[in-house]
């Protein structure tokens, strides 16, 4: 394995772990993006290498992020790690046989919801996803899907019963996204969900889920093992998903009006030119032979 | 009420599940932090199994660890039929299987649990072990399907079907497909039909 030579995938920052993940005193192997990482963490911080050389930390909400490049700009804003009645729950590291960029497209996906978390985010006799919005904010360079609407037989830990989520997405690196979410406790406020994917390289990936939720009354164990469990029931599908990488030529998948946001979330991507995690294209032939 | 002491991912856990779903025993769950909060260590743990493993079951005054006793006793309690475990001749084999199940095919769990959650560990030994687990299971299942059987241990399901089931259809977690155990495929499908089967993340009902 080697260091990707993508730069569009290089100069972006990428999640290692939550900081509570690296014990102080010790060193950590891990990889980033086809390269070898590690990680030393002391009681006055961190020390992140690649490569032969020191790389660039930060430790917003309690991650360690780095990135091999230059990005162009720091860690987004998560303006709701500022309020202080959330509760702040670190899901542990899931490794996936997957490209990440599979795993922030799932993560956008309504319409499996029925099918792969039956009885819990979908119920099989209301498969339907109703209309929603989605915008690309050039401002801030994010994906947006907003208006999202879906009868939920169990939404949450803290559920007692069926509601209909609104739910709110939010994609702001190529492979980091949230989604805003109605807690079925505090209906007009928003829970955060993030997934925080650290692709390890272009078929593998690891999940750092981390949640900033409203839930007076679940043990941190319930609302992990909600997370985990819903996570899991993807993992199986991801890893069957052929091809491995994402598909960005023309014609190899055919989406439907549900997947709105994952055909906004590919365009993105052309766009930014990044190719790392995706399946490699046969129809950009050259202009010379 | 019986108590099961809980982690959702656990396979070992599943099977206290899957056994209670089938005989339609009613229990409470405590949901463990296994991963990432190692909870299953913390005193509180320590105290009720002083392993520090999960699954843990309280049944009136019965405190259970071991997924296998776990079986046994639900079967023991709440089958009337004694299929589930059967007294006769085929007990010692019913036993042996749980032996395996708790034994050797664990190599699958701790690759998995490599593999998935990180944890340390040699996946390439693990995994050649897990392989010749599934082996054991899949011949031994063959010469029964040869023979006009399908379960583990004689004409009906017990106890043997449940501790093998999980890991066997978890293997995937731990990067072995079943693509080689066509005899183990027919039965899984047989398990998935029994009346009152839940899946778990990762053995989806879908299927």
């Amino acid at each position: 394995m080697s260091l990707t030579k993508d730069k569009a995938a290089i100069d972006q920052w990428y999640v290692l772990g939550a900081t509570q993940d690296f014990p102080i005193g010790q060193t950590v192997a891990t990889w980033l993006l086809g390269g070898d990482v590690t990680v030393t963490r002391q009681a006055d911080g961190f020390e992140v290498t690649g490569e032969g050389r020191r790389l660039p930390i930060r430790t917003h909400y309690n991650h360690l992020w780095t990135s091999f490049g230059t990005p162009a700009r720091d860690v987004f804003a998560l303006p709701e790690a500022e309020e202080p009645d959330r509760r702040w729950l670190y899901c542990g590291g899931v490794r996936v046989a997957a490209s990440g960029l599979r795993l922030i497209e799932n993560f956008l996906d309504l319409a499996h919801f029925p099918y792969v978390h039956t009885d819990i985010l979908g119920s099989e006799e209301k498969p339907e996803v109703a209309k929603y919005d989605v915008e690309q904010r050039r401002d801030v360079d994010e994906i947006w899907a907003t208006k999202c609407e879906f009868l939920q037989p169990k939404a949450a830990a803290a559920s007692e019963g069926g509601q209909i989520s609104q739910y709110m997405y939010r994609v702001v690196s190529p492979f980091n996204v949230m989604l805003y979410k109605t807690p079925p406790t505090a209906p007009n406020r928003w829970d955060v969900i993030a997934l925080f994917v650290q692709p390890v390289d272009e078929t593998h990936a690891i999940a750092h889920p981390f949640m900033l939720v409203i839930d007076p009354s679940s043990t941190d164990a319930e609302i992990i093992a909600f997370q985990q469990m819903i996570f899991l029931q993807d993992k199986i599908v991801l890893e069957n998903q052929r091809p491995v990488q994402l598909p960005l030529q023309p014609g190899r998948e055919t989406p439907t009006r549900a997947d709105l946001s994952s055909v906004l979330y590919r365009r993105w991507l052309k766009e930014k030119a990044l190719t790392f995690g995706t399946e490699p294209r046969t129809d950009q032939v050259s202009d010379f032979a | 009420m019986p108590k099961l002491y809980d982690y959702v991912l656990s396979g070992s856990c599943y099977k206290v599940r899957l056994l209670a779903a089938l005989l339609g025993v009613k229990y409470a769950t405590q949901t463990v932090d296994f991963y990432p909060g190692r909870e299953h260590k913390s005193p509180q743990m320590l105290a009720l199994n002083p392993l520090g493993q999960l699954p843990v079951f309280e049944d009136d005054g019965l405190l259970l660890r071991d997924a296998q006793a776990i079986l046994c006793h639900l079967a023991n309690r709440y089958d009337p039929t004694g299929n589930w475990l059967p007294r006769d001749q085929r007990f010692g084999q019913v036993m042996m299987w749980l032996g395996f199940a708790g034994g050797e095919l664990m190599a699958i769990s701790a690759a998995r649990m490599v593999l998935m959650l990180g944890y340390p560990g040699d996946v390439e030994t693990l995994r050649a072990k897990g392989r010749m687990a599934m082996r054991v299971i899949e011949d031994h299942l063959a010469d029964r399907q040869l023979a006009g059987a399908i379960w583990t241990v004689g004409d009906t399901p017990t106890i043997a079907d449940i501790a093998l089931f999980p890991y066997v259809m978890l293997s995937h977690d731990a990067g072995i497909g079943h693509e080689d155990y066509p005899a183990i495929n027919l039965w899984q499908r047989r398990v998935r039909r029994l009346p009152g089967f839940v899946g778990m993340p990762g053995i989806p009902d879908y299927f």
